[in-house]
Protein backbone atom coordinates (compact mmCIF):
# COMPACT_ATOMS: atom_id res chain seq x y z
CA UNK A 1 0.00 0.00 0.00
CA UNK A 2 2.97 2.36 0.86
CA UNK A 3 4.53 1.06 -2.19
CA UNK A 4 1.71 1.87 -4.34
CA UNK A 5 1.19 5.43 -2.95
CA UNK A 6 4.93 5.97 -3.57
CA UNK A 7 5.06 4.50 -6.82
CA UNK A 8 1.33 6.95 -8.17
CA UNK A 9 3.58 9.99 -6.18
CA UNK A 10 6.87 9.52 -8.20
CA UNK A 11 4.37 9.35 -11.18
CA UNK A 12 2.38 12.45 -10.83
CA UNK A 13 6.13 14.20 -10.19
CA UNK A 14 7.65 12.49 -13.42
CA UNK A 15 4.52 14.96 -14.55
CA UNK A 16 5.99 17.83 -13.38
CA UNK A 17 8.36 18.51 -16.15
CA UNK A 18 5.72 17.56 -18.73
CA UNK A 19 2.90 19.94 -16.91
CA UNK A 20 6.04 22.76 -17.89
CA UNK A 21 6.51 22.10 -21.14
CA UNK A 22 2.61 21.82 -21.43
CA UNK A 23 1.65 25.22 -20.21
CA UNK A 24 4.62 27.09 -22.33
CA UNK A 25 2.77 25.69 -25.46
CA UNK A 26 -0.60 26.49 -24.54
CA UNK A 27 1.69 30.19 -23.14
CA UNK A 28 2.87 30.99 -27.27
CA UNK A 29 -0.61 29.19 -28.34
CA UNK A 30 -2.18 32.83 -26.29
CA UNK A 31 0.97 34.90 -27.80
CA UNK A 32 -0.28 33.86 -31.51
CA UNK A 33 -4.01 34.71 -30.49
CA UNK A 34 -3.17 37.83 -29.32
CA UNK A 35 -0.77 38.72 -32.82
CA UNK A 36 -3.25 37.06 -35.23
CA UNK A 37 -6.51 37.69 -33.72
CA UNK A 38 -9.78 34.95 -33.31
CA UNK A 39 -10.14 34.12 -36.62
CA UNK A 40 -6.76 32.87 -37.71
CA UNK A 41 -5.51 30.83 -34.16
CA UNK A 42 -8.53 31.16 -31.46
CA UNK A 43 -7.32 31.67 -28.30
CA UNK A 44 -7.23 28.46 -26.08
CA UNK A 45 -10.12 29.59 -23.55
CA UNK A 46 -12.24 30.22 -26.72
CA UNK A 47 -11.19 26.44 -27.82
CA UNK A 48 -12.27 25.32 -24.18
CA UNK A 49 -15.57 27.14 -24.67
CA UNK A 50 -16.43 25.45 -28.38
CA UNK A 51 -15.23 22.50 -27.05
CA UNK A 52 -17.53 22.84 -23.90
CA UNK A 53 -20.58 24.07 -26.59
CA UNK A 54 -19.64 20.58 -28.77
CA UNK A 55 -20.13 18.75 -26.01
CA UNK A 56 -23.26 20.56 -24.94
CA UNK A 57 -24.88 19.86 -28.35
CA UNK A 58 -24.16 16.24 -27.91
CA UNK A 59 -22.14 16.09 -30.99
CA UNK A 60 -18.24 15.54 -29.04
CA UNK A 61 -18.83 12.17 -27.42
CA UNK A 62 -20.40 10.43 -30.71
CA UNK A 63 -18.05 11.88 -32.47
CA UNK A 64 -15.28 10.96 -30.30
CA UNK A 65 -16.51 7.24 -29.73
CA UNK A 66 -16.63 6.77 -33.44
CA UNK A 67 -13.07 8.05 -33.97
CA UNK A 68 -11.82 6.04 -31.02
CA UNK A 69 -13.53 3.02 -32.15
CA UNK A 70 -11.86 3.17 -35.74
CA UNK A 71 -8.32 3.94 -34.32
CA UNK A 72 -8.00 1.53 -31.09
CA UNK A 73 -9.65 -1.18 -33.44
CA UNK A 74 -7.29 -0.56 -36.48
CA UNK A 75 -4.56 -1.00 -34.05
CA UNK A 76 -5.53 -3.51 -31.84
CA UNK A 77 -5.93 -5.93 -35.02
CA UNK A 78 -2.53 -4.35 -36.66
CA UNK A 79 -1.01 -4.93 -33.26
CA UNK A 80 -2.16 -8.05 -32.84
CA UNK A 81 -1.23 -9.59 -36.15
CA UNK A 82 1.60 -7.64 -36.81
CA UNK A 83 3.09 -8.52 -33.71
CA UNK A 84 2.17 -12.49 -33.82
CA UNK A 85 3.31 -12.57 -37.82
CA UNK A 86 6.75 -10.74 -36.89
CA UNK A 87 7.55 -13.17 -34.01
CA UNK A 88 7.51 -15.98 -36.33
CA UNK A 89 9.34 -14.53 -39.13
CA UNK A 90 12.02 -13.21 -36.88
CA UNK A 91 12.37 -16.73 -35.65
CA UNK A 92 14.13 -17.75 -39.08
CA UNK A 93 16.52 -15.67 -40.96
CA UNK A 94 16.24 -16.06 -44.15
CA UNK A 95 12.17 -15.11 -43.56
CA UNK A 96 13.23 -11.82 -41.66
CA UNK A 97 15.60 -11.22 -44.24
CA UNK A 98 12.58 -11.91 -47.04
CA UNK A 99 10.04 -9.41 -45.53
CA UNK A 100 12.41 -6.80 -44.98
CA UNK A 101 11.86 -4.96 -48.11
CA UNK A 102 8.16 -5.64 -48.02
CA UNK A 103 8.01 -3.95 -44.94
CA UNK A 104 10.16 -1.16 -45.94
CA UNK A 105 7.75 -0.44 -48.70
CA UNK A 106 4.45 -0.51 -46.72
CA UNK A 107 6.26 1.89 -44.56
CA UNK A 108 7.11 4.01 -47.39
CA UNK A 109 3.52 3.75 -48.86
CA UNK A 110 2.23 7.79 -47.13
CA UNK A 111 -0.49 7.34 -45.47
CA UNK A 112 -2.70 9.46 -47.77
CA UNK A 113 -2.10 7.15 -50.82
CA UNK A 114 -4.09 4.25 -48.21
CA UNK A 115 -6.84 6.79 -48.24
CA UNK A 116 -7.10 7.14 -51.85
CA UNK A 117 -6.78 3.29 -52.47
CA UNK A 118 -9.28 2.31 -49.63
CA UNK A 119 -11.78 5.21 -50.88
CA UNK A 120 -11.40 3.12 -54.05
CA UNK A 121 -12.17 0.06 -52.66
CA UNK A 122 -14.53 0.44 -50.15
CA UNK A 123 -16.05 3.74 -50.79
CA UNK A 124 -16.55 6.43 -48.14
CA UNK A 125 -17.84 4.74 -44.87
CA UNK A 126 -16.61 3.10 -41.70
CA UNK A 127 -14.33 0.74 -43.24
CA UNK A 128 -12.08 3.27 -44.97
CA UNK A 129 -10.70 4.77 -41.83
CA UNK A 130 -9.99 1.36 -40.63
CA UNK A 131 -8.39 -0.23 -42.77
CA UNK A 132 -6.45 2.77 -43.38
CA UNK A 133 -5.30 2.51 -39.64
CA UNK A 134 -4.74 -1.44 -40.02
CA UNK A 135 -2.43 -1.01 -43.25
CA UNK A 136 -0.17 1.72 -41.95
CA UNK A 137 -0.13 0.20 -37.97
CA UNK A 138 0.57 -3.16 -39.23
CA UNK A 139 4.39 -2.60 -40.79
CA UNK A 140 5.08 -0.32 -37.90
CA UNK A 141 4.31 -3.43 -34.97
CA UNK A 142 5.86 -6.35 -37.54
CA UNK A 143 9.21 -4.79 -38.16
CA UNK A 144 9.62 -4.47 -34.52
CA UNK A 145 8.34 -8.01 -33.69
CA UNK A 146 10.77 -8.78 -36.33
CA UNK A 147 13.84 -6.93 -34.80
CA UNK A 148 12.23 -8.51 -31.57
CA UNK A 149 12.54 -12.22 -32.26
CA UNK A 150 15.42 -12.03 -34.33
CA UNK A 151 18.22 -10.82 -31.76
CA UNK A 152 16.63 -13.25 -28.55
CA UNK A 153 19.68 -14.22 -26.53
CA UNK A 154 20.68 -16.97 -27.27
CA UNK A 155 23.22 -17.09 -24.07
CA UNK A 156 20.11 -16.76 -22.09
CA UNK A 157 18.62 -19.71 -23.81
CA UNK A 158 21.40 -21.81 -23.16
CA UNK A 159 20.72 -20.85 -19.43
CA UNK A 160 17.54 -21.75 -19.73
CA UNK A 161 18.11 -24.92 -21.16
CA UNK A 162 20.65 -25.95 -18.47
CA UNK A 163 18.57 -25.94 -15.96
CA UNK A 164 15.85 -28.11 -17.92
CA UNK A 165 13.66 -24.76 -18.10
CA UNK A 166 9.95 -25.99 -19.83
CA UNK A 167 9.07 -24.75 -23.10
CA UNK A 168 6.44 -22.59 -21.97
CA UNK A 169 8.43 -20.91 -18.77
CA UNK A 170 11.53 -19.66 -21.73
CA UNK A 171 9.02 -18.19 -23.25
CA UNK A 172 7.58 -16.51 -20.58
CA UNK A 173 11.10 -15.87 -18.68
CA UNK A 174 13.64 -15.61 -21.48
CA UNK A 175 11.74 -14.63 -24.70
CA UNK A 176 8.70 -12.29 -24.11
CA UNK A 177 10.49 -9.66 -22.17
CA UNK A 178 12.88 -9.62 -24.76
CA UNK A 179 10.64 -9.32 -27.57
CA UNK A 180 8.00 -7.10 -25.37
CA UNK A 181 10.76 -4.35 -25.06
CA UNK A 182 10.97 -4.50 -28.97
CA UNK A 183 7.36 -4.10 -28.99
CA UNK A 184 6.42 -1.59 -26.48
CA UNK A 185 7.81 1.03 -28.38
CA UNK A 186 6.41 0.36 -31.46
CA UNK A 187 2.58 0.31 -30.06
CA UNK A 188 2.78 3.53 -29.04
CA UNK A 189 4.19 4.51 -32.31
CA UNK A 190 1.33 2.84 -33.85
CA UNK A 191 -1.40 4.50 -31.43
CA UNK A 192 -0.46 7.23 -31.96
CA UNK A 193 -0.21 6.63 -35.87
CA UNK A 194 -3.50 4.83 -35.66
CA UNK A 195 -5.21 8.47 -34.71
CA UNK A 196 -3.68 10.20 -36.64
CA UNK A 197 -4.89 8.42 -39.31
CA UNK A 198 -8.17 7.68 -38.54
CA UNK A 199 -8.77 10.91 -38.18
CA UNK A 200 -7.27 12.21 -41.54
CA UNK A 201 -9.16 9.49 -43.18
CA UNK A 202 -12.83 10.58 -41.71
CA UNK A 203 -11.91 14.00 -43.30
CA UNK A 204 -11.47 12.90 -46.47
CA UNK A 205 -13.74 9.84 -46.70
CA UNK A 206 -16.50 9.42 -43.90
CA UNK A 207 -19.57 11.05 -43.00
CA UNK A 208 -19.14 10.68 -39.03
CA UNK A 209 -16.22 10.81 -36.57
CA UNK A 210 -14.16 13.48 -35.62
CA UNK A 211 -12.89 14.01 -39.03
CA UNK A 212 -15.76 14.45 -40.47
CA UNK A 213 -16.82 17.17 -37.88
CA UNK A 214 -13.76 19.02 -38.77
CA UNK A 215 -14.59 18.67 -42.43
CA UNK A 216 -17.86 20.29 -41.48
CA UNK A 217 -16.10 22.83 -39.40
CA UNK A 218 -13.63 23.81 -42.02
CA UNK A 219 -16.39 24.44 -44.53
CA UNK A 220 -18.82 26.96 -41.87
CA UNK A 221 -14.58 28.37 -41.54
CA UNK A 222 -15.51 27.54 -37.83
CA UNK A 223 -11.81 27.77 -37.16
CA UNK A 224 -12.73 27.48 -32.95
CA UNK A 225 -14.37 24.72 -33.47
CA UNK A 226 -11.61 23.18 -35.65
CA UNK A 227 -9.21 23.89 -33.24
CA UNK A 228 -12.00 22.07 -30.86
CA UNK A 229 -11.91 19.00 -32.62
CA UNK A 230 -7.47 19.45 -32.51
CA UNK A 231 -7.80 19.32 -28.37
CA UNK A 232 -10.43 16.61 -28.50
CA UNK A 233 -7.91 14.12 -30.73
CA UNK A 234 -4.51 15.12 -28.95
CA UNK A 235 -6.55 14.54 -25.72
CA UNK A 236 -7.79 10.91 -26.59
CA UNK A 237 -4.52 9.89 -27.74
CA UNK A 238 -3.03 11.46 -24.34
CA UNK A 239 -5.35 9.65 -22.42
CA UNK A 240 -4.37 6.25 -24.25
CA UNK A 241 -1.00 6.81 -24.21
CA UNK A 242 -0.45 7.67 -20.46
CA UNK A 243 -3.74 5.88 -18.81
CA UNK A 244 -3.07 2.77 -20.83
CA UNK A 245 -0.03 2.18 -22.12
CA UNK A 246 2.14 3.60 -19.72
CA UNK A 247 1.02 2.14 -16.89
CA UNK A 248 0.94 -1.05 -18.35
CA UNK A 249 4.93 -0.68 -19.64
CA UNK A 250 5.80 0.79 -15.86
CA UNK A 251 4.19 -2.67 -14.45
CA UNK A 252 5.86 -4.77 -16.41
CA UNK A 253 9.15 -2.67 -17.68
CA UNK A 254 10.71 -1.70 -13.90
CA UNK A 255 14.19 -2.92 -14.95
CA UNK A 256 14.48 -0.39 -17.64
CA UNK A 257 12.89 2.13 -15.49
CA UNK A 258 15.39 1.92 -12.68
CA UNK A 259 18.03 2.03 -15.25
CA UNK A 260 17.49 5.78 -15.41
CA UNK A 261 19.84 6.82 -12.43
CA UNK A 262 20.55 10.32 -14.02
CA UNK A 263 17.03 11.17 -15.07
CA UNK A 264 15.76 10.24 -11.52
CA UNK A 265 18.69 13.01 -10.24
CA UNK A 266 17.27 15.46 -12.82
CA UNK A 267 13.48 15.12 -11.79
CA UNK A 268 14.63 15.82 -8.19
CA UNK A 269 14.53 12.73 -6.19
CA UNK B 1 29.87 -40.51 -13.15
CA UNK B 2 30.62 -38.45 -16.02
CA UNK B 3 32.13 -39.95 -19.13
CA UNK B 4 33.44 -38.45 -22.61
CA UNK B 5 34.26 -41.15 -24.64
CA UNK B 6 36.36 -40.52 -27.56
CA UNK B 7 34.78 -37.57 -28.33
CA UNK B 8 35.28 -35.43 -31.36
CA UNK B 9 33.41 -32.33 -32.63
CA UNK B 10 33.26 -30.02 -35.65
CA UNK B 11 31.89 -26.52 -36.46
CA UNK B 12 31.57 -26.78 -39.89
CA UNK B 13 35.51 -27.89 -41.94
CA UNK B 14 37.19 -26.59 -38.48
CA UNK B 15 37.59 -29.24 -35.94
CA UNK B 16 37.45 -28.01 -32.42
CA UNK B 17 37.93 -31.40 -30.27
CA UNK B 18 38.98 -34.67 -31.13
CA UNK B 19 39.41 -37.83 -29.92
CA UNK B 20 38.83 -36.72 -26.07
CA UNK B 21 38.07 -38.98 -23.42
CA UNK B 22 37.90 -38.21 -20.11
CA UNK B 23 35.93 -39.71 -16.90
CA UNK B 24 34.96 -38.00 -14.14
CA UNK B 25 34.14 -40.15 -10.91
CA UNK B 26 31.77 -38.45 -8.32
CA UNK B 27 33.07 -35.99 -5.86
CA UNK B 28 35.83 -34.73 -7.68
CA UNK B 29 36.84 -31.61 -8.76
CA UNK B 30 38.72 -31.83 -11.97
CA UNK B 31 39.88 -28.45 -13.92
CA UNK B 32 40.64 -28.34 -17.63
CA UNK B 33 43.10 -25.75 -18.76
CA UNK B 34 44.26 -24.90 -21.86
CA UNK B 35 44.70 -22.56 -24.66
CA UNK B 36 41.74 -21.12 -26.52
CA UNK B 37 40.61 -23.30 -29.05
CA UNK B 38 41.66 -26.44 -27.48
CA UNK B 39 38.19 -27.42 -27.14
CA UNK B 40 37.70 -27.18 -23.19
CA UNK B 41 34.53 -25.20 -23.07
CA UNK B 42 33.27 -27.03 -26.15
CA UNK B 43 33.50 -30.42 -24.08
CA UNK B 44 32.03 -28.86 -20.79
CA UNK B 45 29.34 -27.98 -23.24
CA UNK B 46 29.00 -31.21 -23.65
CA UNK B 47 28.61 -32.47 -20.44
CA UNK B 48 25.94 -29.90 -19.91
CA UNK B 49 24.26 -31.38 -23.27
CA UNK B 50 24.08 -27.94 -24.84
CA UNK B 51 26.18 -29.47 -27.79
CA UNK B 52 25.89 -32.42 -29.20
CA UNK B 53 29.01 -34.54 -29.83
CA UNK B 54 30.00 -35.02 -34.07
CA UNK B 55 31.24 -38.24 -32.97
CA UNK B 56 31.77 -40.29 -29.92
CA UNK B 57 29.25 -39.45 -26.68
CA UNK B 58 29.32 -38.20 -23.52
CA UNK B 59 27.52 -39.78 -20.63
CA UNK B 60 26.31 -37.77 -17.78
CA UNK B 61 25.45 -40.18 -14.98
CA UNK B 62 24.79 -37.24 -12.65
CA UNK B 63 21.01 -36.46 -11.76
CA UNK B 64 21.38 -32.76 -11.61
CA UNK B 65 23.85 -30.47 -13.68
CA UNK B 66 24.60 -27.17 -13.39
CA UNK B 67 26.33 -24.69 -15.25
CA UNK B 68 27.93 -21.43 -14.58
CA UNK B 69 28.84 -19.45 -17.37
CA UNK B 70 31.89 -17.18 -18.14
CA UNK B 71 29.44 -14.20 -18.11
CA UNK B 72 26.90 -14.15 -15.92
CA UNK B 73 23.98 -14.85 -17.91
CA UNK B 74 21.35 -12.83 -16.26
CA UNK B 75 17.67 -11.98 -17.04
CA UNK B 76 17.93 -8.46 -16.86
CA UNK B 77 14.03 -8.18 -15.88
CA UNK B 78 14.46 -10.07 -13.28
CA UNK B 79 15.33 -9.05 -9.55
CA UNK B 80 18.94 -10.83 -8.38
CA UNK B 81 16.74 -13.22 -5.84
CA UNK B 82 14.30 -14.45 -9.16
CA UNK B 83 17.69 -15.10 -11.27
CA UNK B 84 18.71 -17.17 -8.31
CA UNK B 85 15.62 -18.55 -8.52
CA UNK B 86 15.36 -19.40 -12.28
CA UNK B 87 16.31 -23.25 -11.94
CA UNK B 88 14.30 -23.79 -8.66
CA UNK B 89 11.58 -22.37 -10.62
CA UNK B 90 12.26 -24.65 -13.50
CA UNK B 91 11.78 -27.46 -11.15
CA UNK B 92 8.51 -26.33 -10.05
CA UNK B 93 9.29 -25.50 -7.13
CA UNK B 94 6.36 -22.84 -5.03
CA UNK B 95 7.53 -19.23 -4.59
CA UNK B 96 7.82 -19.32 -1.12
CA UNK B 97 10.19 -22.14 -0.90
CA UNK B 98 12.08 -20.70 -3.96
CA UNK B 99 12.83 -17.44 -2.39
CA UNK B 100 13.48 -18.89 1.01
CA UNK B 101 16.39 -21.19 -0.77
CA UNK B 102 17.69 -18.53 -2.65
CA UNK B 103 18.09 -16.06 -0.05
CA UNK B 104 19.64 -19.03 2.04
CA UNK B 105 21.99 -19.62 -1.03
CA UNK B 106 22.55 -15.78 -1.31
CA UNK B 107 23.53 -15.31 2.13
CA UNK B 108 26.13 -18.09 2.04
CA UNK B 109 27.80 -16.41 -1.10
CA UNK B 110 27.93 -13.10 1.14
CA UNK B 111 25.25 -11.33 -1.37
CA UNK B 112 23.59 -8.33 0.50
CA UNK B 113 20.11 -8.66 1.68
CA UNK B 114 19.35 -5.63 -0.39
CA UNK B 115 20.96 -6.52 -3.61
CA UNK B 116 18.42 -9.49 -3.68
CA UNK B 117 15.86 -6.44 -4.82
CA UNK B 118 17.81 -4.70 -7.62
CA UNK B 119 18.25 -5.97 -11.28
CA UNK B 120 20.97 -7.07 -13.21
CA UNK B 121 22.64 -3.97 -13.93
CA UNK B 122 22.18 -2.18 -10.66
CA UNK B 123 25.13 -4.62 -9.53
CA UNK B 124 28.53 -4.75 -9.87
CA UNK B 125 30.16 -7.51 -11.99
CA UNK B 126 31.68 -9.66 -8.86
CA UNK B 127 28.23 -9.41 -7.81
CA UNK B 128 26.21 -10.64 -10.92
CA UNK B 129 28.83 -13.32 -10.88
CA UNK B 130 28.04 -14.13 -7.12
CA UNK B 131 24.25 -14.33 -8.23
CA UNK B 132 25.04 -16.72 -10.85
CA UNK B 133 26.91 -19.07 -8.87
CA UNK B 134 24.06 -18.54 -6.41
CA UNK B 135 21.95 -19.63 -9.10
CA UNK B 136 23.67 -22.79 -10.68
CA UNK B 137 24.28 -23.96 -7.00
CA UNK B 138 20.46 -22.65 -5.75
CA UNK B 139 19.20 -26.72 -7.73
CA UNK B 140 21.72 -28.44 -5.40
CA UNK B 141 23.33 -29.95 -7.83
CA UNK B 142 25.63 -33.03 -7.91
CA UNK B 143 27.59 -31.96 -10.92
CA UNK B 144 29.06 -28.58 -11.40
CA UNK B 145 30.22 -27.55 -14.98
CA UNK B 146 31.95 -23.60 -14.86
CA UNK B 147 33.18 -22.36 -17.54
CA UNK B 148 35.87 -19.70 -16.78
CA UNK B 149 33.12 -18.13 -13.74
CA UNK B 150 36.20 -15.82 -12.85
CA UNK B 151 37.72 -14.60 -15.98
CA UNK B 152 35.86 -11.43 -16.01
CA UNK B 153 36.87 -10.57 -12.31
CA UNK B 154 39.69 -8.63 -10.92
CA UNK B 155 42.56 -10.28 -9.09
CA UNK B 156 41.24 -9.50 -5.39
CA UNK B 157 37.99 -11.03 -6.42
CA UNK B 158 38.93 -13.50 -7.80
CA UNK B 159 40.60 -14.95 -4.78
CA UNK B 160 37.54 -14.23 -3.19
CA UNK B 161 35.27 -16.05 -5.01
CA UNK B 162 37.56 -19.31 -5.40
CA UNK B 163 37.85 -19.99 -1.97
CA UNK B 164 34.32 -19.44 -1.33
CA UNK B 165 33.29 -21.45 -4.28
CA UNK B 166 35.76 -24.25 -3.47
CA UNK B 167 35.10 -24.98 0.62
CA UNK B 168 31.40 -24.88 -0.55
CA UNK B 169 31.74 -27.61 -3.56
CA UNK B 170 34.25 -29.30 -0.36
CA UNK B 171 31.34 -28.84 2.49
CA UNK B 172 28.91 -30.24 -0.28
CA UNK B 173 30.80 -34.00 -1.57
CA UNK B 174 29.79 -31.79 -4.95
CA UNK B 175 31.48 -32.68 -7.98
CA UNK B 176 32.98 -30.26 -10.53
CA UNK B 177 34.63 -29.82 -13.52
CA UNK B 178 36.31 -26.01 -13.88
CA UNK B 179 37.38 -24.78 -17.28
CA UNK B 180 39.83 -22.15 -16.91
CA UNK B 181 43.06 -20.79 -18.96
CA UNK B 182 44.99 -20.23 -15.95
CA UNK B 183 47.22 -23.04 -14.43
CA UNK B 184 47.84 -21.05 -11.05
CA UNK B 185 43.60 -21.07 -10.67
CA UNK B 186 43.68 -24.49 -11.84
CA UNK B 187 46.19 -25.70 -9.31
CA UNK B 188 44.27 -23.76 -6.38
CA UNK B 189 40.79 -25.13 -6.73
CA UNK B 190 41.37 -28.63 -8.32
CA UNK B 191 42.12 -32.50 -7.23
CA UNK B 192 42.77 -33.16 -11.08
CA UNK B 193 44.15 -30.96 -13.66
CA UNK B 194 43.64 -32.24 -17.45
CA UNK B 195 46.00 -29.87 -20.24
CA UNK B 196 44.55 -29.64 -23.01
CA UNK B 197 46.94 -28.35 -26.66
CA UNK B 198 45.78 -26.98 -29.84
CA UNK B 199 48.53 -28.50 -31.45
CA UNK B 200 48.00 -31.53 -31.39
CA UNK B 201 44.67 -30.84 -30.29
CA UNK B 202 43.04 -32.52 -27.31
CA UNK B 203 44.56 -33.89 -24.20
CA UNK B 204 48.36 -33.43 -23.47
CA UNK B 205 48.87 -34.27 -19.55
CA UNK B 206 47.38 -34.77 -16.31
CA UNK B 207 48.60 -34.30 -13.13
CA UNK B 208 46.49 -34.94 -9.29
CA UNK B 209 47.15 -33.23 -6.46
CA UNK B 210 46.87 -34.53 -3.23
CA UNK B 211 46.81 -31.65 -1.10
CA UNK B 212 44.05 -30.01 0.74
CA UNK B 213 42.35 -27.02 -0.24
CA UNK B 214 43.00 -24.82 3.09
CA UNK B 215 46.63 -26.18 3.07
CA UNK B 216 47.55 -24.80 -0.70
CA UNK B 217 49.13 -21.25 -0.34
CA UNK B 218 51.06 -19.20 -2.42
CA UNK B 219 54.32 -21.26 -2.01
CA UNK B 220 52.37 -24.27 -3.24
CA UNK B 221 50.85 -23.23 -6.22
CA UNK B 222 53.54 -21.62 -7.45
CA UNK B 223 55.82 -24.93 -7.02
CA UNK B 224 53.41 -26.83 -8.06
CA UNK B 225 52.85 -24.54 -11.35
CA UNK B 226 56.42 -24.37 -11.77
CA UNK B 227 56.19 -28.17 -11.80
CA UNK B 228 53.76 -28.42 -14.36
CA UNK B 229 55.30 -25.84 -16.62
CA UNK B 230 58.59 -28.00 -16.73
CA UNK B 231 56.81 -30.84 -18.61
CA UNK B 232 57.26 -30.34 -22.03
CA UNK B 233 53.62 -30.56 -23.34
CA UNK B 234 52.60 -28.57 -20.76
CA UNK B 235 54.95 -25.77 -21.47
CA UNK B 236 54.24 -26.28 -25.18
CA UNK B 237 50.43 -25.33 -24.51
CA UNK B 238 51.28 -22.20 -22.36
CA UNK B 239 53.35 -20.76 -24.28
CA UNK B 240 51.15 -20.61 -26.80
CA UNK B 241 48.91 -18.64 -24.22
CA UNK B 242 51.80 -16.44 -23.52
CA UNK B 243 51.96 -15.64 -27.30
CA UNK B 244 48.27 -14.83 -27.36
CA UNK B 245 48.39 -12.92 -24.25
CA UNK B 246 51.56 -10.76 -25.37
CA UNK B 247 49.80 -10.06 -28.91
CA UNK B 248 47.10 -8.54 -26.83
CA UNK B 249 48.52 -6.63 -25.31
CA UNK B 250 50.87 -5.44 -28.18
CA UNK B 251 47.49 -3.99 -29.53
Amino acid sequence: MKTALKDALAYLWDGWGAAVGLLMLIALWELGHTVYGSFVLPAPIETVESLASLQEAGKLGPAAWTTALRAIGGFLAAGLVGSLFGIVAGLSMTSARAVRPIVTVLLGVPPIAWIVLALLWFGPGGMTPVFTVVVTALPITFAAAVEGSRTLDQGLEDMARVFNAPFLMVLWEVHLPHILSYLFPAWITALGMAWKVAVMAELMASDSGIGAEMALARVNLETGEAMAWVIAVVGLLLAAEYLVLEPIKRKIEPWRRTGQGRMRKMGGF
Amino acid sequence: MLCWQSVSHSFGPTEVLSDFSLTVAPGQIISIVGPSGCGKTTALQMAAALLEPTEGRVDNGFSHTSYVFQEPRLLPWRRAIDNIAFGLKALGRNKRDRHLAARRLAARLELAEDDLDKYPHELSGGMRQRVSLARALAVEPDLLLLDEPFSALDIGLKRELQNLLVSLIDTSRMTAVFVTHDLAEAVRISQRIIVMDRFPLGKVHSHGIEQPFVDRDDPFVYQTVAELLSVDAVSRAFHRIDDETSTVKLR
